[in-house]
Protein backbone atom coordinates (compact mmCIF):
# COMPACT_ATOMS: atom_id res chain seq x y z
CA UNK A 1 0.00 0.00 0.00
CA UNK A 2 1.22 2.92 -0.78
CA UNK A 3 1.04 6.67 0.53
CA UNK A 4 -1.82 7.89 -1.55
CA UNK A 5 -3.62 4.69 -0.40
CA UNK A 6 -3.21 6.14 2.89
CA UNK A 7 -4.68 9.25 1.96
CA UNK A 8 -7.55 8.10 0.89
CA UNK A 9 -8.41 5.69 3.56
CA UNK A 10 -8.06 9.14 5.53
CA UNK A 11 -9.96 11.04 3.60
CA UNK A 12 -12.21 8.28 4.26
CA UNK A 13 -12.48 8.24 7.48
CA UNK A 14 -12.75 11.82 7.57
CA UNK A 15 -16.27 11.96 5.78
CA UNK A 16 -17.23 8.99 8.11
CA UNK A 17 -16.31 11.04 11.21
CA UNK A 18 -17.80 13.91 10.03
CA UNK A 19 -21.07 12.44 9.84
CA UNK A 20 -21.52 12.10 13.49
CA UNK A 21 -23.14 15.45 14.22
CA UNK A 22 -21.75 15.84 17.90
CA UNK A 23 -18.55 15.89 16.10
CA UNK A 24 -17.09 19.46 14.95
CA UNK A 25 -15.00 19.92 11.67
CA UNK A 26 -12.17 20.90 13.87
CA UNK A 27 -12.63 18.14 16.20
CA UNK A 28 -12.53 16.13 13.30
CA UNK A 29 -9.06 17.79 12.70
CA UNK A 30 -7.84 17.24 15.83
CA UNK A 31 -8.17 13.74 15.80
CA UNK A 32 -7.24 13.60 12.19
CA UNK A 33 -3.44 14.62 13.97
CA UNK A 34 -3.63 11.98 16.49
CA UNK A 35 -4.84 9.55 13.94
CA UNK A 36 -1.75 10.22 11.42
CA UNK A 37 0.32 10.48 14.64
CA UNK A 38 -0.13 7.17 15.37
CA UNK A 39 0.63 5.87 12.08
CA UNK A 40 3.70 7.37 12.04
CA UNK A 41 4.69 6.11 15.42
CA UNK A 42 3.73 2.69 14.06
CA UNK A 43 5.09 2.35 10.57
CA UNK A 44 8.25 3.50 12.58
CA UNK A 45 8.53 0.61 14.31
CA UNK A 46 8.21 -1.63 11.29
CA UNK A 47 5.04 -2.02 10.75
CA UNK A 48 3.47 -1.52 7.09
CA UNK A 49 1.11 1.90 6.70
CA UNK A 50 -2.07 -0.15 6.10
CA UNK A 51 -1.21 -2.31 8.85
CA UNK A 52 -0.88 0.85 10.75
CA UNK A 53 -3.83 2.31 10.06
CA UNK A 54 -5.78 -0.39 10.22
CA UNK A 55 -4.25 -0.33 13.70
CA UNK A 56 -4.55 3.37 14.63
CA UNK A 57 -8.31 3.28 13.56
CA UNK A 58 -9.40 0.58 15.78
CA UNK A 59 -6.95 1.78 18.86
CA UNK A 60 -9.15 4.91 18.21
CA UNK A 61 -12.17 2.76 19.42
CA UNK A 62 -15.49 2.39 17.96
CA UNK A 63 -16.37 5.54 15.86
CA UNK A 64 -19.80 5.31 17.85
CA UNK A 65 -18.62 5.00 21.64
CA UNK A 66 -16.02 8.27 20.09
CA UNK A 67 -18.51 9.88 19.23
CA UNK A 68 -20.88 9.29 22.39
CA UNK A 69 -18.00 10.76 24.49
CA UNK A 70 -17.87 13.99 22.27
CA UNK A 71 -21.71 13.86 22.52
CA UNK A 72 -21.81 13.67 26.20
CA UNK A 73 -19.62 16.84 26.09
CA UNK A 74 -20.98 18.62 23.65
CA UNK A 75 -24.96 18.42 24.15
CA UNK A 76 -25.32 21.67 22.56
CA UNK A 77 -24.24 20.19 19.00
CA UNK A 78 -26.07 16.40 19.74
CA UNK A 79 -29.19 19.06 19.63
CA UNK A 80 -28.84 19.33 16.24
CA UNK A 81 -28.47 15.87 15.48
CA UNK A 82 -31.42 14.23 14.11
CA UNK A 83 -33.70 11.39 14.93
CA UNK A 84 -33.89 11.19 10.85
CA UNK A 85 -30.12 10.18 10.86
CA UNK A 86 -28.86 9.37 7.18
CA UNK A 87 -26.86 6.91 7.90
CA UNK A 88 -29.12 5.38 10.38
CA UNK A 89 -28.75 2.12 11.87
CA UNK A 90 -31.69 -0.09 12.94
CA UNK A 91 -31.64 0.72 16.46
CA UNK A 92 -32.19 3.96 15.97
CA UNK A 93 -35.01 2.91 13.37
CA UNK A 94 -36.13 1.12 15.68
CA UNK A 95 -36.48 4.02 18.77
CA UNK A 96 -37.90 6.62 16.40
CA UNK A 97 -40.53 4.26 15.63
CA UNK A 98 -41.33 3.91 19.17
CA UNK A 99 -41.02 7.46 19.34
CA UNK A 100 -43.92 8.02 17.12
CA UNK A 101 -46.11 5.76 18.92
CA UNK A 102 -45.46 7.07 22.21
CA UNK A 103 -46.20 10.63 20.63
CA UNK A 104 -49.89 9.36 19.12
CA UNK A 105 -50.39 7.24 22.09
CA UNK A 106 -50.07 10.54 23.74
CA UNK A 107 -51.92 12.94 21.77
CA UNK A 108 -54.58 11.18 22.09
CA UNK A 109 -54.26 11.02 26.28
CA UNK A 110 -54.37 14.62 25.70
CA UNK A 111 -57.35 14.39 23.47
CA UNK A 112 -59.40 12.03 26.03
CA UNK A 113 -58.19 14.94 29.14
CA UNK A 114 -59.63 17.92 27.35
CA UNK A 115 -63.26 16.19 26.06
CA UNK A 116 -63.56 13.74 29.87
CA UNK A 117 -64.77 16.82 31.31
CA UNK A 118 -67.61 17.18 28.63
CA UNK A 119 -68.79 13.98 30.00
CA UNK A 120 -69.56 15.11 33.31
CA UNK A 121 -72.13 18.42 31.44
CA UNK A 122 -68.84 20.67 31.32
CA UNK A 123 -68.48 20.99 27.49
CA UNK A 124 -65.53 23.01 26.28
CA UNK A 125 -67.37 26.24 24.77
CA UNK A 126 -70.04 26.68 27.76
CA UNK A 127 -68.03 25.80 31.21
CA UNK A 128 -64.95 28.91 30.25
CA UNK A 129 -63.98 29.04 33.79
CA UNK A 130 -63.19 25.60 34.14
CA UNK A 131 -61.39 25.27 31.15
CA UNK A 132 -59.42 28.19 32.16
CA UNK A 133 -58.61 27.02 35.60
CA UNK A 134 -57.46 23.36 34.57
CA UNK A 135 -56.48 24.07 30.60
CA UNK A 136 -52.75 23.99 31.37
CA UNK A 137 -52.87 20.73 33.48
CA UNK A 138 -55.36 18.65 31.19
CA UNK A 139 -52.74 19.97 27.97
CA UNK A 140 -49.46 19.52 29.86
CA UNK A 141 -50.07 16.14 31.87
CA UNK A 142 -49.92 14.32 28.55
CA UNK A 143 -46.44 16.18 27.43
CA UNK A 144 -45.09 15.17 30.87
CA UNK A 145 -46.11 11.19 30.27
CA UNK A 146 -44.77 11.51 26.72
CA UNK A 147 -41.49 12.44 28.33
CA UNK A 148 -41.50 10.19 31.00
CA UNK A 149 -42.13 7.22 28.60
CA UNK A 150 -39.10 8.65 26.00
CA UNK A 151 -36.87 9.11 28.72
CA UNK A 152 -37.95 6.10 30.48
CA UNK A 153 -38.08 7.61 33.72
CA UNK A 154 -37.16 6.15 36.73
CA UNK A 155 -39.94 5.11 39.44
CA UNK A 156 -39.05 7.97 41.79
CA UNK A 157 -38.75 11.18 39.25
CA UNK A 158 -42.32 9.43 38.17
CA UNK A 159 -43.75 10.05 41.52
CA UNK A 160 -42.14 14.03 42.00
CA UNK A 161 -43.98 14.71 38.83
CA UNK A 162 -47.14 13.21 39.61
CA UNK A 163 -47.05 14.50 43.08
CA UNK A 164 -46.53 18.15 41.76
CA UNK A 165 -49.32 17.61 39.01
CA UNK A 166 -51.72 16.46 41.64
CA UNK A 167 -50.36 19.71 43.80
CA UNK A 168 -51.35 22.04 41.42
CA UNK A 169 -54.37 20.38 40.54
CA UNK A 170 -55.45 20.00 44.21
CA UNK A 171 -54.49 23.53 44.66
CA UNK A 172 -56.15 24.71 41.87
CA UNK A 173 -59.63 23.58 42.01
CA UNK A 174 -59.72 22.99 46.05
CA UNK A 175 -59.13 26.73 46.64
CA UNK A 176 -62.81 28.68 46.97
CA UNK A 177 -62.13 31.09 44.07
CA UNK A 178 -64.41 33.52 42.36
CA UNK A 179 -64.99 33.58 39.12
CA UNK A 180 -64.48 36.99 38.40
CA UNK A 181 -61.76 37.18 41.27
CA UNK A 182 -57.95 38.22 40.25
CA UNK A 183 -56.83 34.85 42.13
CA UNK A 184 -58.34 33.09 39.51
CA UNK A 185 -56.70 34.61 36.67
CA UNK A 186 -52.99 34.65 38.11
CA UNK A 187 -53.61 30.91 38.59
CA UNK A 188 -54.67 30.07 35.05
CA UNK A 189 -51.09 32.04 34.20
CA UNK A 190 -48.98 30.50 36.64
CA UNK A 191 -49.89 26.96 36.95
CA UNK A 192 -49.08 26.66 33.53
CA UNK A 193 -45.50 28.11 34.03
CA UNK A 194 -45.32 25.82 37.24
CA UNK A 195 -46.34 22.75 35.48
CA UNK A 196 -44.02 23.47 32.29
CA UNK A 197 -40.78 23.20 34.84
CA UNK A 198 -42.31 19.91 35.97
CA UNK A 199 -42.39 18.52 32.66
CA UNK A 200 -38.62 20.16 32.60
CA UNK A 201 -38.37 17.26 35.15
CA UNK A 202 -39.68 14.95 32.80
CA UNK A 203 -37.50 16.38 29.99
CA UNK A 204 -34.40 15.96 31.35
CA UNK A 205 -35.09 12.42 32.34
CA UNK A 206 -34.87 12.94 35.84
CA UNK A 207 -31.19 14.77 35.48
CA UNK A 208 -33.07 18.07 36.52
CA UNK A 209 -29.96 19.88 38.65
CA UNK A 210 -27.24 19.24 35.67
CA UNK A 211 -27.20 22.49 33.77
CA UNK A 212 -26.78 20.97 30.41
CA UNK A 213 -29.93 19.10 30.46
CA UNK A 214 -31.31 22.54 31.85
CA UNK A 215 -30.37 24.23 28.65
CA UNK A 216 -31.47 21.57 26.42
CA UNK A 217 -34.80 22.27 27.95
CA UNK A 218 -34.48 25.99 27.34
CA UNK A 219 -33.66 25.44 23.88
CA UNK A 220 -36.31 22.81 23.49
CA UNK A 221 -38.89 25.34 25.07
CA UNK A 222 -38.14 27.93 22.06
CA UNK A 223 -38.39 25.82 19.66
CA UNK A 224 -41.79 23.62 21.03
CA UNK A 225 -43.27 26.75 21.01
CA UNK A 226 -42.50 27.74 17.43
CA UNK A 227 -44.02 24.49 16.16
CA UNK A 228 -46.79 25.06 18.05
CA UNK A 229 -47.51 28.23 16.76
CA UNK A 230 -46.88 27.14 13.25
CA UNK A 231 -49.43 24.07 13.90
CA UNK A 232 -51.67 26.71 14.94
CA UNK A 233 -51.51 28.50 12.18
CA UNK A 234 -52.09 25.61 9.88
CA UNK A 235 -54.90 24.60 12.47
CA UNK A 236 -56.57 28.49 12.32
CA UNK A 237 -56.55 27.61 8.12
CA UNK A 238 -58.50 24.18 8.21
CA UNK A 239 -60.86 25.37 10.91
CA UNK A 240 -61.51 28.56 8.44
CA UNK A 241 -61.88 26.25 5.71
CA UNK A 242 -64.23 23.37 7.33
CA UNK A 243 -66.56 26.30 8.88
CA UNK A 244 -66.93 27.90 5.32
CA UNK A 245 -67.37 24.92 2.99
CA UNK A 246 -69.51 22.91 5.27
CA UNK A 247 -71.38 26.26 5.67
CA UNK A 248 -71.61 26.41 1.82
CA UNK A 249 -73.46 23.11 1.63
CA UNK A 250 -76.13 24.07 4.47
CA UNK A 251 -74.67 22.06 7.29
CA UNK A 252 -73.72 23.59 10.41
CA UNK A 253 -70.11 22.55 11.88
CA UNK A 254 -70.09 25.58 14.54
CA UNK A 255 -70.53 23.25 17.34
CA UNK A 256 -68.15 20.49 15.50
CA UNK A 257 -65.25 23.10 15.45
CA UNK A 258 -66.07 24.69 18.70
CA UNK A 259 -66.28 21.13 20.60
CA UNK A 260 -64.37 19.36 19.24
CA UNK A 261 -61.71 20.60 16.14
CA UNK A 262 -60.02 23.47 18.61
CA UNK A 263 -59.89 21.84 21.95
CA UNK A 264 -58.66 18.35 20.33
CA UNK A 265 -56.07 20.22 18.17
CA UNK A 266 -54.65 21.92 20.68
CA UNK A 267 -54.22 18.79 23.12
CA UNK A 268 -53.08 17.06 20.38
CA UNK A 269 -50.72 19.70 18.63
CA UNK A 270 -48.99 20.43 22.38
CA UNK A 271 -47.74 16.78 22.31
CA UNK A 272 -46.96 16.60 18.45
CA UNK A 273 -45.13 20.27 18.79
CA UNK A 274 -43.32 18.20 21.35
CA UNK A 275 -42.01 15.31 19.40
CA UNK A 276 -41.53 17.07 16.31
CA UNK A 277 -38.79 19.32 17.79
CA UNK A 278 -36.90 16.18 18.59
CA UNK A 279 -37.67 14.02 15.20
CA UNK A 280 -37.02 17.00 12.63
CA UNK A 281 -34.56 18.62 14.41
CA UNK A 282 -32.82 20.03 11.36
CA UNK A 283 -35.56 20.25 9.40
CA UNK A 284 -35.93 23.62 10.91
CA UNK A 285 -32.62 24.24 12.40
CA UNK A 286 -32.71 26.26 15.42
CA UNK A 287 -35.16 28.58 14.76
CA UNK A 288 -35.44 30.25 17.93
CA UNK A 289 -31.83 31.44 18.33
CA UNK A 290 -32.44 33.05 14.16
CA UNK A 291 -35.14 34.94 15.25
CA UNK A 292 -33.00 36.33 18.30
CA UNK A 293 -30.30 37.15 15.96
CA UNK A 294 -33.00 38.80 13.73
CA UNK A 295 -34.53 40.83 16.83
CA UNK A 296 -32.07 41.45 19.81
CA UNK A 297 -30.31 44.46 17.34
CA UNK A 298 -34.48 45.65 17.08
CA UNK A 299 -35.25 45.51 20.52
CA UNK A 300 -32.19 47.15 21.69
CA UNK A 301 -32.86 50.15 18.84
CA UNK A 302 -36.28 50.25 20.11
CA UNK A 303 -35.45 50.43 23.79
CA UNK A 304 -32.23 52.60 23.76
CA UNK A 305 -35.28 55.17 21.38
CA UNK A 306 -37.54 54.96 24.16
CA UNK A 307 -34.91 55.95 26.58
CA UNK A 308 -33.48 58.84 24.50
CA UNK A 309 -37.18 60.04 24.10
CA UNK A 310 -37.97 60.08 27.84
CA UNK A 311 -34.60 61.72 28.39
CA UNK A 312 -35.50 64.53 25.30
CA UNK A 313 -38.87 65.19 26.69
CA UNK A 314 -38.54 64.06 30.59
CA UNK A 315 -41.63 62.76 30.01
CA UNK A 316 -42.62 60.47 33.24
CA UNK A 317 -43.93 57.09 32.35
CA UNK A 318 -47.64 56.66 32.79
CA UNK A 319 -48.42 54.18 35.10
CA UNK A 320 -51.25 53.10 34.37
CA UNK A 321 -52.66 49.59 35.88
CA UNK A 322 -51.52 47.33 32.47
CA UNK A 323 -48.33 48.72 32.81
CA UNK A 324 -46.55 46.76 34.87
CA UNK A 325 -47.96 43.53 33.16
CA UNK A 326 -46.36 45.37 29.90
CA UNK A 327 -43.32 45.55 31.66
CA UNK A 328 -42.94 42.25 33.23
CA UNK A 329 -43.23 41.24 29.44
CA UNK A 330 -41.01 43.56 27.91
CA UNK A 331 -38.40 41.88 30.17
CA UNK A 332 -39.35 38.31 29.69
CA UNK A 333 -38.87 39.02 26.15
CA UNK A 334 -35.67 40.32 26.47
CA UNK A 335 -34.46 37.46 29.27
CA UNK A 336 -35.91 35.29 25.89
CA UNK A 337 -33.43 37.28 23.50
CA UNK A 338 -30.72 36.84 26.06
CA UNK A 339 -31.45 33.07 26.41
CA UNK A 340 -31.43 31.83 22.86
CA UNK A 341 -28.84 33.47 22.02
CA UNK A 342 -26.48 32.02 24.66
CA UNK A 343 -28.19 28.70 23.96
CA UNK A 344 -26.71 28.71 20.35
CA UNK A 345 -23.48 30.52 21.05
CA UNK A 346 -20.90 28.46 21.14
CA UNK A 347 -19.08 28.82 25.17
CA UNK A 348 -15.80 28.89 23.46
CA UNK A 349 -15.85 31.50 20.83
CA UNK A 350 -14.32 35.48 21.63
CA UNK A 351 -16.86 38.03 22.89
CA UNK A 352 -18.08 39.97 19.47
CA UNK A 353 -20.22 42.94 18.63
CA UNK A 354 -23.39 40.65 19.28
CA UNK A 355 -22.59 40.61 23.16
CA UNK A 356 -22.15 44.14 22.98
CA UNK A 357 -25.65 44.39 21.70
CA UNK A 358 -26.87 42.11 24.21
CA UNK A 359 -25.82 44.43 26.84
CA UNK A 360 -27.03 47.41 25.32
CA UNK A 361 -30.37 45.48 25.42
CA UNK A 362 -30.17 44.39 28.70
CA UNK A 363 -29.25 47.57 30.27
CA UNK A 364 -31.94 49.65 28.40
CA UNK A 365 -34.58 46.88 29.40
CA UNK A 366 -33.32 47.46 33.37
CA UNK A 367 -33.12 51.60 33.05
CA UNK A 368 -36.60 51.55 31.59
CA UNK A 369 -37.72 49.11 34.40
CA UNK A 370 -36.18 50.94 36.89
CA UNK A 371 -38.20 54.12 35.86
CA UNK A 372 -41.34 51.77 36.23
CA UNK A 373 -40.50 50.03 39.21
CA UNK A 374 -39.86 53.48 41.34
CA UNK A 375 -43.49 54.97 40.10
CA UNK A 376 -45.10 51.48 41.01
CA UNK A 377 -43.91 51.87 44.32
CA UNK A 378 -45.27 54.75 44.51
CA UNK A 379 -48.81 53.68 43.97
CA UNK A 380 -48.44 50.37 45.88
CA UNK A 381 -47.40 52.31 49.16
CA UNK A 382 -50.53 54.63 48.05
CA UNK A 383 -53.28 52.28 47.43
CA UNK A 384 -52.10 49.00 48.76
CA UNK A 385 -51.29 45.25 47.57
CA UNK A 386 -53.68 43.19 45.63
CA UNK A 387 -53.15 39.89 43.99
CA UNK A 388 -52.53 41.26 40.46
CA UNK A 389 -50.53 43.97 41.88
CA UNK A 390 -48.33 41.66 43.60
CA UNK A 391 -47.48 38.97 41.37
CA UNK A 392 -46.62 41.85 38.45
CA UNK A 393 -44.03 42.87 40.50
CA UNK A 394 -42.75 39.99 42.37
CA UNK A 395 -42.29 38.94 38.30
CA UNK A 396 -40.77 42.04 37.51
CA UNK A 397 -38.38 41.77 40.98
CA UNK A 398 -37.95 38.40 39.52
CA UNK A 399 -36.71 39.15 36.26
CA UNK A 400 -34.64 42.40 37.08
CA UNK A 401 -32.46 40.48 39.35
CA UNK A 402 -31.38 37.71 36.65
CA UNK A 403 -30.79 40.81 34.04
CA UNK A 404 -28.97 42.73 36.03
CA UNK A 405 -26.33 40.37 37.33
CA UNK A 406 -26.65 39.19 33.15
CA UNK A 407 -25.94 42.68 32.26
CA UNK A 408 -22.76 42.17 35.11
CA UNK A 409 -21.45 39.31 33.90
CA UNK A 410 -22.24 40.47 29.77
CA UNK A 411 -19.88 43.60 31.27
CA UNK A 412 -17.07 41.02 32.51
CA UNK A 413 -17.29 38.73 30.00
CA UNK A 414 -16.65 41.84 26.92
CA UNK A 415 -13.56 42.84 29.62
CA UNK A 416 -12.46 38.80 29.42
CA UNK A 417 -12.66 38.99 32.90
CA UNK A 418 -14.99 36.02 32.56
CA UNK A 419 -15.59 33.31 30.85
CA UNK A 420 -18.90 32.59 28.61
CA UNK A 421 -19.86 29.22 30.24
CA UNK A 422 -20.14 31.48 33.74
CA UNK A 423 -23.18 33.14 32.32
CA UNK A 424 -24.50 29.99 30.55
CA UNK A 425 -24.31 28.44 34.35
CA UNK A 426 -26.08 32.32 36.09
CA UNK A 427 -28.89 31.07 33.52
CA UNK A 428 -29.64 27.74 33.81
CA UNK A 429 -28.97 28.09 37.86
CA UNK A 430 -31.61 30.72 37.72
CA UNK A 431 -33.89 28.60 36.27
CA UNK A 432 -36.01 26.96 39.93
CA UNK A 433 -36.52 30.62 40.94
CA UNK A 434 -39.14 30.98 38.05
CA UNK A 435 -40.32 27.65 39.26
CA UNK A 436 -40.63 28.59 42.62
CA UNK A 437 -42.48 32.07 42.33
CA UNK A 438 -44.92 30.41 39.63
CA UNK A 439 -45.50 27.85 43.04
CA UNK A 440 -46.08 30.67 45.05
CA UNK A 441 -48.42 32.48 43.24
CA UNK A 442 -50.71 29.46 42.06
CA UNK A 443 -50.27 28.03 46.17
CA UNK A 444 -49.55 30.71 48.12
CA UNK A 445 -51.12 33.84 46.86
CA UNK A 446 -54.81 32.45 47.19
CA UNK A 447 -54.68 31.76 50.82
CA UNK A 448 -52.52 34.69 51.57
CA UNK A 449 -54.82 36.85 50.27
CA UNK A 450 -58.11 35.43 51.20
CA UNK A 451 -59.26 34.32 47.83
CA UNK A 452 -59.73 37.75 46.59
CA UNK B 1 -3.20 -4.84 35.18
CA UNK B 2 -6.41 -3.37 34.69
CA UNK B 3 -7.41 -0.19 36.61
CA UNK B 4 -11.09 0.31 37.48
CA UNK B 5 -13.24 2.53 35.24
CA UNK B 6 -14.05 5.04 38.04
CA UNK B 7 -10.27 5.36 39.08
CA UNK B 8 -9.55 6.14 35.74
CA UNK B 9 -12.21 8.65 35.54
CA UNK B 10 -11.33 10.54 39.20
CA UNK B 11 -7.76 10.48 38.19
CA UNK B 12 -8.15 11.74 34.43
CA UNK B 13 -8.51 15.74 35.24
CA UNK B 14 -5.20 15.85 37.51
CA UNK B 15 -3.65 13.93 35.04
CA UNK B 16 -3.90 15.86 32.16
CA UNK B 17 -3.49 19.24 34.04
CA UNK B 18 -0.55 18.03 35.87
CA UNK B 19 1.12 17.14 32.21
CA UNK B 20 0.01 20.79 31.25
CA UNK B 21 1.55 22.11 34.07
CA UNK B 22 4.63 21.29 32.89
CA UNK B 23 4.44 22.64 29.65
CA UNK B 24 1.67 22.93 26.39
CA UNK B 25 0.91 19.92 24.76
CA UNK B 26 -1.66 18.31 22.53
CA UNK B 27 -3.40 15.23 22.46
CA UNK B 28 -1.66 12.74 21.00
CA UNK B 29 1.51 13.47 23.20
CA UNK B 30 -0.65 13.86 26.03
CA UNK B 31 -1.87 10.17 25.64
CA UNK B 32 1.73 8.78 25.29
CA UNK B 33 2.71 10.60 28.55
CA UNK B 34 0.33 9.48 30.41
CA UNK B 35 1.09 5.63 29.24
CA UNK B 36 4.50 6.71 29.49
CA UNK B 37 4.46 7.90 33.57
CA UNK B 38 1.91 4.91 34.19
CA UNK B 39 4.65 2.43 33.30
CA UNK B 40 1.42 1.54 30.22
CA UNK B 41 -0.79 0.77 33.09
CA UNK B 42 -2.92 3.59 32.44
CA UNK B 43 -4.71 2.91 28.75
CA UNK B 44 -6.47 6.10 27.76
CA UNK B 45 -8.72 6.10 24.84
CA UNK B 46 -9.58 8.92 22.37
CA UNK B 47 -13.29 9.13 23.66
CA UNK B 48 -11.94 9.52 27.25
CA UNK B 49 -9.14 12.67 26.33
CA UNK B 50 -10.35 14.95 23.67
CA UNK B 51 -14.04 15.23 25.58
CA UNK B 52 -12.21 16.13 28.49
CA UNK B 53 -9.99 18.31 27.17
CA UNK B 54 -12.61 20.15 25.38
CA UNK B 55 -14.15 19.83 29.01
CA UNK B 56 -11.45 21.55 30.58
CA UNK B 57 -11.35 24.67 27.90
CA UNK B 58 -15.22 25.10 28.34
CA UNK B 59 -14.16 25.65 32.46
CA UNK B 60 -11.63 27.57 31.57
CA UNK B 61 -9.07 25.54 33.18
CA UNK B 62 -6.84 24.87 29.81
CA UNK B 63 -7.13 27.35 26.72
CA UNK B 64 -6.23 25.95 23.23
CA UNK B 65 -4.35 27.12 20.16
CA UNK B 66 -4.49 25.56 16.64
CA UNK B 67 -0.26 26.15 15.39
CA UNK B 68 0.97 24.91 12.05
CA UNK B 69 4.43 24.09 12.57
CA UNK B 70 6.73 24.67 9.79
CA UNK B 71 5.97 22.52 6.95
CA UNK B 72 4.19 20.54 9.52
CA UNK B 73 0.20 19.19 10.04
CA UNK B 74 -1.98 21.98 11.60
CA UNK B 75 -2.24 20.84 15.49
CA UNK B 76 -4.36 22.06 18.48
CA UNK B 77 -1.79 22.37 21.23
CA UNK B 78 -3.52 22.86 25.07
CA UNK B 79 -1.81 25.04 27.69
CA UNK B 80 -2.69 25.85 31.78
CA UNK B 81 -4.77 28.66 32.76
CA UNK B 82 -4.09 30.47 35.72
CA UNK B 83 -7.58 28.84 36.97
CA UNK B 84 -6.20 25.42 35.73
CA UNK B 85 -3.66 25.69 38.41
CA UNK B 86 -5.60 26.93 41.31
CA UNK B 87 -7.94 23.61 40.11
CA UNK B 88 -4.51 21.62 39.76
CA UNK B 89 -3.21 23.07 43.17
CA UNK B 90 -7.05 21.80 45.02
CA UNK B 91 -6.78 18.34 43.02
CA UNK B 92 -3.35 17.57 44.51
CA UNK B 93 -5.03 18.42 48.27
CA UNK B 94 -7.63 16.24 47.84
CA UNK B 95 -5.49 13.24 46.24
CA UNK B 96 -2.85 14.01 49.22
CA UNK B 97 -5.60 12.72 51.87
CA UNK B 98 -6.92 10.21 50.05
CA UNK B 99 -3.47 8.88 49.19
CA UNK B 100 -2.65 9.46 52.87
CA UNK B 101 -5.38 7.52 54.29
CA UNK B 102 -5.23 4.40 51.65
CA UNK B 103 -1.45 4.33 52.61
CA UNK B 104 -2.03 4.00 56.67
CA UNK B 105 -4.75 1.63 55.48
CA UNK B 106 -2.16 -0.81 53.80
CA UNK B 107 0.57 -0.02 56.07
CA UNK B 108 -2.34 -1.58 58.82
CA UNK B 109 -3.41 -4.34 56.59
CA UNK B 110 0.08 -5.71 56.39
CA UNK B 111 0.65 -6.34 59.28
CA UNK B 112 -3.12 -7.62 60.11
CA UNK B 113 -4.41 -8.71 57.22
CA UNK B 114 -2.56 -12.16 55.40
CA UNK B 115 -1.01 -13.40 58.41
CA UNK B 116 -4.47 -13.58 60.63
CA UNK B 117 -5.84 -16.22 58.10
CA UNK B 118 -3.10 -18.49 58.16
CA UNK B 119 -3.02 -17.91 61.86
CA UNK B 120 -6.57 -18.86 62.18
CA UNK B 121 -5.86 -22.35 59.84
CA UNK B 122 -3.19 -23.38 62.01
Amino acid sequence: MTDTDIEAQVTEWRAYMLRRKAISEADVDELEDHLRERVGDLTAAGLKPDEAFLIAVKRMGRMDELSREFAREHSDRLWKQLVLDPDRDAAADAERRRGLLVMIVCAALGVVAIKAPALFGLGFDDSGDFYARNMGLLVLAPLAVYFAWRRRLGTGSIAAVAVLFAVGAVANNAYPLDADSQSVVLSAIHLPLMLWFVVGIAYAGGEWRSGRRRMDFIRFSGEWFIYLVLIGLGGGVLTGFTAGVFGAIGVDAEVFVSEWLVPCGLAAAVVVAAWLVEAKQSVIENMAPVLTRVFTPLFAVTLVAVLVAIGVTTNAIDVERDMLILFDLLLAVVLGLVLYSISARDAEAKPGVFDWMQLALVVSALLIDVLVLVAILGRITEWGFTPNKSAALGENLVLFANLAWTAWLYVSIIRRRKRFAQLEDWQTNYMPVYAAWAAVVVLLFPPLFSFA
Amino acid sequence: MHIAKDLVAASATPLVLGILAEEESYGYAILKEIAERSGGRLEWTEGLLYPLLHRLERLGHVESTWRTPEGGRRRKYYAITEDGRRELAEQRRQWAAVTDALQDIWETTRTLGPAAPRAMEA
